[in-house]
């Protein structure tokens, strides 16, 4: 995959008349581009605007760009913006091959083995007819990754992923989506309030107020 | 598109009411074109007011529309306040579906086999205790004061407010303001009353307020439990509209309108109790007193509520009993022998009836689940919540019935229009759809948007995340509705009597035609069907998820 460039364009939102954040920046492929502040900073707001569904309670001024193309004005499904909450959310009337294949584009036709060879990459070989239930927390994570890999983003945002696992996982999932991330080329934005996670990710960092 | 349905839903439900009752007023100064009538006198009035027993009548639809909410939320209230979070309210929690399920007639029927002189609860008794060995000469159905009535409507309402008022109770934070008030000495019941029981009340007011006008005009469940010289208004309406005399039309035009007036003033009257009961609550919170009342409250709600659900089940079991009693002697508590003659019998006739229950029943709530999910779907997309749209939907349920379904009536015929199917079911749509919107309008707003987030950055668009992802989501809930529906669909009355001109029967109808038969068998067995058809319909809802559902252990988190 080539890798691809985020372009964040005089990015403003407010709400009630109160701004929250403004930013400018550029994040290439493989880049972690960290955002941090305190809760009510507006850190998920920002991300809520670049996948496209921010409450029409704020008001927003500003572009976002891929490769050059204008996302703004085009719906979330369009956008290309893979994003990973604090929660894997595994839809939980699907098995584990339906949550990666509800992703995966229709046109593809080999679906059934990207399925399962993206499975035996991170450890999962033959879970496919799994409950996504019965899975343990750091495997609902990666399966939450793949399913956002498979699906072929352009960019990708993290909002706190690691958020609730215990420090010990997450030390070892940290890695493993940085290196993916990494790996592919896509540009990331990271919400947190972590340091560890800010000093993982190596980028650049903005602190909100 | 969507758009367009939110709009008509609101359309729907408002148009038909209000228009019908003006419709229906009109008759009442003598304007009625399709009989020759076309200028304006007060001579309906005049006849009205010499009408035997009227004031009687008033007097008795009045007090079964203030005493049935004050008696059946006092219950409701006191039970959450003294049971909330123990294993009675876990069991009750399950029952309260299909206790709102139970149609009125069959229920009323029920109630009245339990207390008739010698229904179930003499036959407990005696002779032992009461020392009768024939059924005592006691009018206590149709009683000329309406207690039984009024037991039947407070038995009816008691699972819906105490539906609703579940349903509202996570926006009062009840458990921390509980715990709170523990904290500062406060008994646990006088803790809930103090604290959780204004708020939820402002919160269930406008069901409460359906209460007041469905009691107070009610026409099924007073033709069985309600008084007969004079009935109460209500039925005095249905019987000068159904009378071959059509010049009787003006004066059933007026009763109406009056009724109307009633059901209003019987919502003033509540509102000024409110006022009243707020000023005692607050003298009552500012003594500070932590446990004076708590062993009589306790007590009360406790016992108070799950009495009534233990009659409404007593009710039942003499449903079942009846019709398959076969010689049943007195004081004897059970019939000596059993048949199944009263089903054989009824068979043939139930067919036609049965029939058009459940097209009337599918077609209604099909539409009406339609129209629900597509209006909050839009809800959702737009991002906005539709509060005026609030009091639109509780229109047909704060109209009495018998007023503006009169005017609908008038207004089809003066259109040329038979009575058909097709305005039967329209007739079904406007209280199906509130009670399927109630229903689900909760479920479908909590729904954690970030599914249908997630679902969108992977590519889904709006509909293919509707139909793959909050549709199954959402399938518990959905089906719920609609056996919500259906049930309300199935003991709808006055709808089908009206709408259809009496040539389009249901089980319903024809239960409560039976009444005046006199046969508690056939009756039984009627009422009976009535009963399971709701059943079943919840049985499907309950059982339907379990089964597509029982590999995916993370649905059981999803409600």
């Amino acid at each position: 995959m080539s890798p691809h460039l985020l372009k964040l364009q005089n990015i403003k939102i407010a709400i009630e008349g109160k701004s929250l954040l403004d930013i400018d920046c550029e994040i290439s492929g493989g880049e972690i581009y960290t955002v941090m502040g305190p809760s009510g900073s507006g850190k998920s707001s920002l991300l809520s605007f670049i996948a496209g569904f921010l409450s029409p309670a704020f008001t927003t001024q500003g572009e976002v760009f891929i490769d050059g193309k204008n996302l703004t004005h085009l719906p979330a499904e369009k956008r290309k913006v893979g994003l990973l909450f604090q929660d894997p959310l595994l839809f939980p009337h699907l098995s584990v091959a339906g949550n990666l294949r509800f992703g995966i584009s229709q046109k593809r036709n080999n679906k059934d083995e990207l399925i399962s060879s993206g499975l035996s990459d991170i450890g999962l070989a033959g879970f496919e007819d799994r409950d996504p239930h019965t899975l343990s927390g750091g495997q609902k994570s990666r399966v939450a990754l793949l399913r956002l890999l498979l699906s072929e983003p352009n960019a990708v945002l993290l909002d706190e992923p690691f958020n609730k696992l215990d420090s010990h996982l997450r030390r070892e999932l940290r890695a493993q989506v940085f290196d993916t991330l990494r790996a592919t080329g896509l540009p990331t934005i990271l919400v947190t309030h972590d340091h560890e996670d800010a000093e993982a990710a190596n980028g650049t960092v903005v602190v909100l107020k | 598109m969507l758009r367009w349905i939110s709009f008509a839903v609101i359309f729907l439900l408002a148009a038909p009411v209000l228009i019908g009752t003006l419709i229906a007023g009109l008759p009442a100064f003598g304007y009625f074109p399709t009989l020759g009538s076309e200028s304006f006198s007060l001579a309906p009035w005049q006849d009205l007011f010499e009408v035997p027993g009227l004031l009687k009548s008033i007097g008795i639809s009045l007090m079964a529309g203030l005493l049935t909410p004050l008696i059946a939320l006092t219950l409701v209230f006191l039970f959450l306040a003294s049971a909330s979070g123990s294993r009675l309210d876990k069991w009750i929690r399950r029952l309260v579906s299909p206790l709102l399920s139970l149609p009125h007639a069959a229920a009323a029927f029920g109630l009245a086999f339990l207390i008739a002189p010698s229904g179930l609860l003499s036959r407990l008794i005696s002779p032992e205790l009461s020392g009768w060995e024939r059924p005592p000469d006691l009018l206590i159905v149709n009683d000329g004061w309406g207690l039984s009535l009024l037991l039947g409507l407070i038995a009816k309402e008691i699972p819906f407010l105490l539906l609703m008022s579940m349903a509202a109770l996570p926006q009062t934070n009840s458990v921390e303001r509980v715990t709170m008030a523990r904290s500062l000495g406060y008994r646990p019941t006088i803790a809930w009353l103090k604290t959780v029981a204004p708020g939820l009340y402002a919160l269930v007011r406008l069901p409460v307020f359906a209460v007041i006008v469905f009691a107070s005009a009610t026409v099924d469940v007073a033709l069985i439990l309600g008084p007969t010289l004079p009935p109460t208004l209500s039925v005095m309406i249905l019987n000068w509209f159904n009378d071959p005399d059509l010049s009787y039309r003006f004066l059933a035009a007026a009763a109406a309108l009056l009724q109307l007036c009633i059901s209003l003033s019987a919502i003033g009257c509540w509102i000024a109790l409110e006022k009243f009961s707020s000023l005692l609550w607050k003298i009552w919170i500012n003594t500070g007193d932590r446990s004076t009342l708590e062993p009589l409250c306790f007590i009360a709600g406790r016992f108070g509520m799950p009495a009534v659900l233990l009659l409404t089940a007593g009710s039942l079991m003499a449903l079942v009993l009846n019709s398959f009693a076969g010689f049943w002697r007195f004081p004897d508590l059970l019939p000596s022998s059993w048949t199944l003659r009263h089903w054989s019998g009824s068979i043939a006739e139930l067919a036609t009836p049965l029939a058009n229950t459940l097209i009337i029943g599918i077609v209604a709530t099909s539409l009406a689940i339609a129209l629900v999910l597509s209006a909050l779907e839009y809800e959702r997309r737009r991002g906005l919540k539709m509060s005026m749209a609030m009091w639109l939907l509780y229109l047909p349920l704060l109209v009495p019935q018998v007023v503006f379904l009169f005017g609908i009536v008038v207004f089809a015929e003066s259109l040329q229009l038979q009575a058909n199917l097709p305005l039967v079911i329209f007739g079904h749509l406007l209280f199906v759809l509130p009670y399927v919107f109630l229903s689900l309008s909760e479920a479908y707003r909590h729904l954690d948007p970030r599914w249908s987030q997630i679902a969108a950055t992977l590519g889904a668009s709006s509909t293919k995340s509707f139909w793959r992802i909050r549709i199954p989501l959402l399938l518990a809930p959905s089906l719920t509705a609609i056996a919500i529906g259906m049930a309300i669909s199935i003991s709808l009355f006055l709808p089908t009597q009206l709408l259809g001109a009496g040539r389009i029967t249901t089980i319903t109808t024809e239960a409560i035609a039976l009444s005046s038969s006199g046969s508690r068998n056939l009756i039984a067995v009627w009422s009976v069907v009535q009963l399971l058809l709701p059943m079943l319909g919840f049985i499907a809802a309950l059982f339907i998820p379990r089964l597509l559902w029982r590999n995916r252990a993370g649905m059981k988190e999803i409600q």
